[in-house]
């Protein structure tokens, strides 16, 4: 298609504003976290301070906080990576009645607003089940919070591993089978090497998702626990922890955008495959 | 790939000596899950059932199991002292929720309805930042800052959400406003700098979910335009099509499912969300449907919020079956 000058120009233009709305707010915040004055306001490039940096590392409630969170992603996390896994096995490599309703029910839980995932999960998480031999109760705490985000960061894992497959060859399988590897050898010498790195990216995301989610997390963590989103969310408010809030989100921000950028790469490698 | 195939094949030449050293007796090599092998061999069900076992089990006991109690929870009348249900059946949280012609409900369903429209505002808005955004990376950028670019937009996705949030606070905070500077009169950024802002409240409410969710519009839209073969585009042209006519005729009707896709993020995730517009708003308090929501179970009153979560649910699910039929699910 042969676009006029001015048209390639209004696009590029439109481009270029896109990406300044999208990295001038998180600018904003990586200044304010060296900024010395405890407020939002913007300082413009005058004032620099290391202060709350070294007030988030000392003081105990963000650092438990982000503790908390990484425990919480990691182990959602492999969870997430297992069933998703499976998951994009069974859907990539067999025809099998009711497997549009599966898809659907894997998209589902972050289709659905976090609201509603969070608000149900609470409800079922609170009830006492009596299965007549004995009775049981989820509860809330740690593993609450584990069942919940690994339910909704199966989706990622799923994604990333079966776009993988669907690229990849059927005919890598038959000519395995052909060669007389069994079922077994064909994972582990064909499919699994195949999914390596979409399995390390779609696990990457799979933490980020979990490790950067706040509605649910306020349904399903009960009151004795505390993520890092929770802390930035009760903290923002109070004056005098704004310039900690400054720090912790930016730290977020310097921590989860590398490690995404490092899932992007790894997603791409086996798309020439 | 062709050394994995190697190594494949320098296995089986292995086996085949350790055959013709057993006399050829044995119908294959030694190997620990052979027995687990020959279950499944041929045995299609079989692997479909182990695969997919887990997985589906999972979803649909914690989270398709907690959807059909979290209606069902919406029947029990709540307890009139302690704020806790009680085990009778009742239809008027149902009534609550939805007889919208009754003057009481109307203002939560109008509520609910306002929500939905700036859930599609939100999407409208985010479709027409990133068509021109996406096709400008695809098909006009020299080939070289192609990947760069795309990565540059998707990577704030990751930024962490409340960190988003709280940037727009950050942003749009106005001068002498109650968030402003202890002893600077200042305001935030946009104040600050451009001498303008929108203040807290409903625009900034739009700005920031626009661009909460503007990469999620993107990214598919991108990678449809990226499949749509060029030769199509000079086709179009040389019959004649001028650029605005190929847009319309060629390039929108293979976009659709792409939008589609894109679409279910912006429009869902507006939708519920509620944490983000209490960041920045005015102290307006039922904006939103989410904060509604929010509110009533925390009342507490479990069963009429669970009976207002229906709206949601019925909206999404059903836009979820129109977005299936337009294609979207191949492309998220």
């Amino acid at each position: 298609m042969k676009l006029s000058w001015p048209a390639r120009i209004a696009l590029a233009g439109s481009t270029v504003l896109t990406l300044v709305f999208l990295y001038i707010p998180l600018a904003v915040v990586l200044r304010l976290s060296f900024n010395p004055a405890k407020s939002v306001a913007w300082p413009g490039f005058n004032g620099y301070t290391l202060d709350w940096w070294r007030k988030a590392w000392e003081s105990d409630g963000p650092k438990d906080a982000l503790i908390n969170s990484v425990k919480v992603a990691f182990v959602a996390m492999l969870i997430a990576l297992i069933l998703g896994t499976l998951a994009a096995m069974a859907m990539a490599r067999f025809q099998f009645f009711g497997k549009n309703a599966v898809s659907f029910l894997m998209v589902l839980p972050i289709a659905l607003p976090g609201i509603v995932t969070g608000i149900a999960l609470q409800n079922t998480f609170s009830r006492t089940f009596d299965l007549g031999l004995f009775s049981f109760r989820v509860g809330f705490g740690f593993h609450s919070l584990v069942i919940a985000h690994a339910t909704f960061c199966v989706v990622v894992a799923y994604n990333n591993v079966i776009a993988r497959l669907r690229r990849s060859s059927p005919n890598l399988l038959e000519a395995s089978a052909d060669l007389g590897a069994h079922g077994s050898q064909t994972f582990r010498y064909v499919t699994f090497p195949l999914m390596r790195s979409a399995l390390l990216a779609g696990g990457i995301l799979a933490f980020a998702l979990s490790f950067d989610e706040i509605v649910v997390t306020t349904f399903t963590a009960g009151s004795g626990f505390l993520t890092l989103p929770q802390w930035i969310l009760a903290n923002f408010s109070r004056p005098q922890n704004v310039p900690l809030v400054n720090v912790m989100a930016t730290f977020v921000m310097v921590v989860s955008i590398p490690l995404a950028y490092l899932a992007q790469r790894l997603s791409d490698s086996g798309s020439d495959n | 790939m062709g050394e994995r195939l190697d190594r494949a094949a320098r296995l089986i030449e292995q086996s085949a000596v350790q055959n013709s050293a057993t006399g050829g007796r044995a119908s294959g090599p030694f190997h620990p899950l052979r027995a687990v092998n020959r279950k499944f061999h041929g045995r299609r069900r079989l692997g479909v059932g182990s695969l997919l076992g887990v997985p589906l089990g999972w979803m649909l006991f914690v989270y398709v199991g907690s959807l059909l109690l979290l209606v069902l929870s919406s029947l029990y009348r709540l307890h009139p002292k302690q704020s806790k249900p009680t085990g009778e059946i009742t239809a008027s949280n149902l009534v609550s929720a939805f007889k919208f012609w009754d003057p009481d409900v109307w203002p939560i369903v109008w509520v609910f309805f306002r929500t939905t429209g700036v859930a599609l505002l939100v999407t409208a808005i985010c479709f027409l930042i990133a068509l021109p955004v996406a096709f400008f990376v695809s098909k006009v950028a020299p080939r070289w800052l192609r990947r760069g670019l795309i990565v540059a937009l998707l990577m704030p996705l990751w930024a962490g959400y409340l960190v988003k949030g709280y940037a727009w606070r950050a942003m749009v905070s106005p001068a002498g406003g109650r968030f402003a500077a202890a002893g600077r009169g200042d305001g935030g950024f946009l104040e600050s700098v451009f001498g303008w802002t929108p203040g807290f409240g409903r625009a900034a409410i739009v700005i920031a979910l626009v661009y909460l969710w503007l990469p999620y519009m993107i990214l598919p839209i991108y990678a449809g335009l990226d499949r749509l073969p060029p030769s199509l585009l000079d086709a179009a042209s040389d019959l004649g099509a001028k650029p605005f006519r190929t847009f319309r005729s060629v390039i929108l009707p293979m976009l659709l499912p792409s939008v589609a896709a894109g679409s279910i993020f912006t429009f869902s995730l507006t939708l519920g969300d509620y944490i983000v517009p209490q960041i920045v708003n005015n102290g307006e308090e039922r904006f939103m449907f989410g904060t509604i929501i929010n509110a009533t179970l925390g009342a507490p009153n479990q069963p009429l919020a669970a009976a207002y979560t229906l709206w949601p649910l019925i909206i999404i699910i059903l836009y979820l079956l129109a977005m299936k039929r337009a294609g979207a699910f191949d492309n998220l």
